[in-house]
């Protein structure tokens, strides 16, 4: 009776996966929401501690995935640290000591001012297509909304994370969750995003929360304060000239 | 010369109090003297056979891309040593990692070792005894900071090769007390077969440990630390220690001197009848300044046999006893036990016992030179001069 049964619902799986759309096609609609040309964001991170929790805001200029230039402006202590990445090359400049220094090998791994996030995050430039073989493996519903959940294995040896799940919204093609996972299976990292907003045609988060799954602590929040796209950057703002102005 | 003796041995025990203030005061200086420098004696020897056992062995063969003062070289300081030249060698490989002990998260360094290894005190053959997955052994430094017992499970995040994050569970079978604090804070020993298999990094060496038996030759890619390279460079700050205490025990010692200064000085100024008594006698002036000399000179030998009286015993019991200190070498890496037991050798004591004896001879000496040019009539008379 149970084998009749399981022929029975294998049909019915199999056609329930058909269903289920390209995973290729929908990181390429991700991709046209959340790249552009160019991004000019105004952000606020705090940084959620133990005992405090601190706020950092930042000013970034992007033109695709291989240029960008950060400059903090609060707190106090911060203002004026700039940050320079060009390709796999990322500079900091602190006006502190007034010196420009190239970040490198092990020092990528430290986390960006004291958050959930390391500089070797933020370097990844990689589309997700060219590291992982993706597959939606299900569909979810998330604060109301019908998202697929994808499942990313990576297909090249030189990845941070092994694989990764995502959950996308399935009217605006915005990620709402992702997961990252080590070799082992263990999960190391969250990321939330919230507040979706339409921004000219396309949809965008402007809230993200970064989390540690390893650590106690409620994680790390990006917070979007403005964001403009598309817009003419000066090339002069991608140069190493620009740190120290 | 022996009557220059017997006359100022007659005059400082005539002199009573004030000769034994003066011997005291510079009894004083000789004990405190032979005690700190017997103590970093002691610290120095006991720190050669701590890291010898613990770490050194007969030296290291590392990697020419690691260097262990350099954190940032772990990650590309290692490479693969041909089996035929890894005699007499164990090896150890070094990776980043991250732990996180009761959700707090903790750098950490994770050491693969060669368990059947017997160069180092390290126990891993403890590891060879487990049946846990990955079976670590940690210093006791570590699991205070960690807060982790025997039978603590432990989240550990490292990355292979390729820079792919890794996690997994370690359970620490074993925590060992050591002075040595390279081979205890933020590190955790396991055994090398398994970190290969973690990392992918397949015979893949940081360092070798050397036995008593290798014998180091010219090996492309690798450099050879030896034994009392390790030793001499530790002994290099331990005597650093010994500079920055001699200031103290100097501070005494001249002030031991400047009282024997002042007493020559007071003792020529208030008996010129005296030194006149003897010129007219028949003695030279040399003679007379020898006398007074050897009056400066024997307040050392006093307070030579004063310090041993009361200084041998409490020497004694220090050597014996041990003094525990609440501080710890771990901050700036010196081994250093919290017991420390001072090491008394025959070069130090007559050394200390020639340094106060010249000193003393030589301030004595000093005032006692205006004799010389004294007037031995005006002197008899008692006519200051």
């Amino acid at each position: 009776m149970k084998s009749i049964l399981t022929m029975a619902l294998i049909p019915v799986i199999i056609t329930s996966m058909l269903n289920f759309p390209d995973a290729g096609e929908i990181i390429e609609k991700v991709d046209k929401n959340m790249r552009a040309k160019t991004q000019i964001m105004e952000s606020k991170m705090i940084i959620h501690g133990k005992r405090n929790e601190r706020e950092v805001v930042s000013k970034s200029y992007s033109e695709g995935t291989s240029k960008s230039f950060t400059e903090y402006l609060s707190p106090e202590r911060e203002k004026g640290t700039k940050m320079l990445k060009l390709d796999d090359k990322l500079w900091i400049y602190s006006p502190e000591t007034d010196r420009t220094i190239q970040l490198s090998g092990h020092m990528l791994k430290q986390s960006v001012m004291g958050s959930d996030l390391s500089y070797e995050d933020m370097m990844e430039n990689r589309k997700l297509t060219e590291m992982y073989d993706a597959k939606v493996i299900a569909e979810e519903t998330i604060d109301g909304r019908k998202t697929w959940v994808l499942e990313l294995n990576a297909k090249v040896v030189d990845v941070p994370y092994h694989k990764r799940k995502m959950w996308i919204d399935q009217e605006r093609f915005v990620p709402l969750k992702e997961e990252l996972y080590a070799k082992s299976g263990q999960l190391l990292k969250k990321t939330t995003l919230s507040n979706i907003k339409q921004i000219g045609n396309r949809w965008f988060p402007m809230k993200v929360n970064y989390k540690d799954m390893l650590n106690d602590g409620k994680g790390t929040d990006y917070i979007l304060i403005d964001v403009k796209f598309d817009e003419t950057i000066p090339e002069y703002i991608f140069s190493k000239a620009s740190l120290k102005k | 010369m022996r009557i220059a003796f017997q006359l100022a041995y007659k005059n400082l025990m005539g002199a009573g109090l004030r000769t034994w203030l003066n011997a005291g005061v510079l009894s004083f200086a000789f004990v405190v003297m032979i005690f700190f420098n017997g103590l970093i004696d002691g610290w120095n020897q006991q720190a050669s056979i701590d890291g010898v056992n613990w770490d050194y062995g007969n030296g290291h063969l590392l990697n020419n891309e690691y260097d262990p003062f350099d954190p940032f070289s772990i990650e590309n300081g290692h490479g693969i040593l041909p089996k035929d030249k890894q005699k007499d060698l164990s090896s150890v490989l070094i990776r980043a990692a991250t732990i996180y002990p009761d959700g707090r998260m903790m750098s950490a360094q994770l050491k693969g070792i060669d368990a059947n290894q017997t160069v180092v005190k390290i126990p891993t053959d403890l590891l060879l005894k487990s049946d846990a997955e990955i079976p670590a052994v940690i210093g006791e430094r570590m699991a205070n900071s960690a807060k982790l017992e025997v039978g603590d499970q432990v989240l550990v995040r490292w990355r292979d090769q390729n820079g792919t994050f890794d996690a997994a569970n370690i359970t620490i079978v074993g925590i060992f007390e050591t002075n040595v604090p390279s081979v205890d804070g933020g590190q955790i020993w396991i055994s090398i077969e398994k970190l290969w298999t973690m990392t992918g990094l397949e015979n893949h060496v940081s360092y070798f440990i050397a036995n008593d038996n290798y014998t180091s030759g010219n090996i492309e890619g690798w450099n050879f630390e030896t034994q009392e390279s390790f030793l001499a460079e530790q002994a290099k700050i331990i005597n650093m220690k010994k500079t920055s205490g001699a200031i103290m025990y100097l501070v005494l010692l001249a002030i031991g001197l400047l009282a024997i200064f002042d007493t020559q000085v007071l003792s020529i100024f208030r008996r010129q009848k005296e030194i006149g008594t003897y010129i007219a006698l028949g003695m030279t002036r040399f003679q007379v300044v020898r006398l007074f000399t050897a009056e400066g000179s024997m307040y050392s030998l006093f307070a030579a046999v004063l310090g041993s009286l009361y200084g041998i015993p409490l020497l004694w019991y220090f050597a014996v006893k041990g003094i525990t200190f609440p501080i710890s070498g771990d901050s700036v890496g010196i081994i250093m036990a919290n017991t420390m037991y001072p090491i008394y050798g025959i070069g130090l004591v007559l050394g200390t016992i020639l340094l106060v004896i010249i000193s003393a001879t030589i301030v004595s000496f000093l005032p006692a030179r205006k004799i010389a040019k004294m007037d031995p009539v005006q002197a008899l008379k008692g006519k200051i001069q």
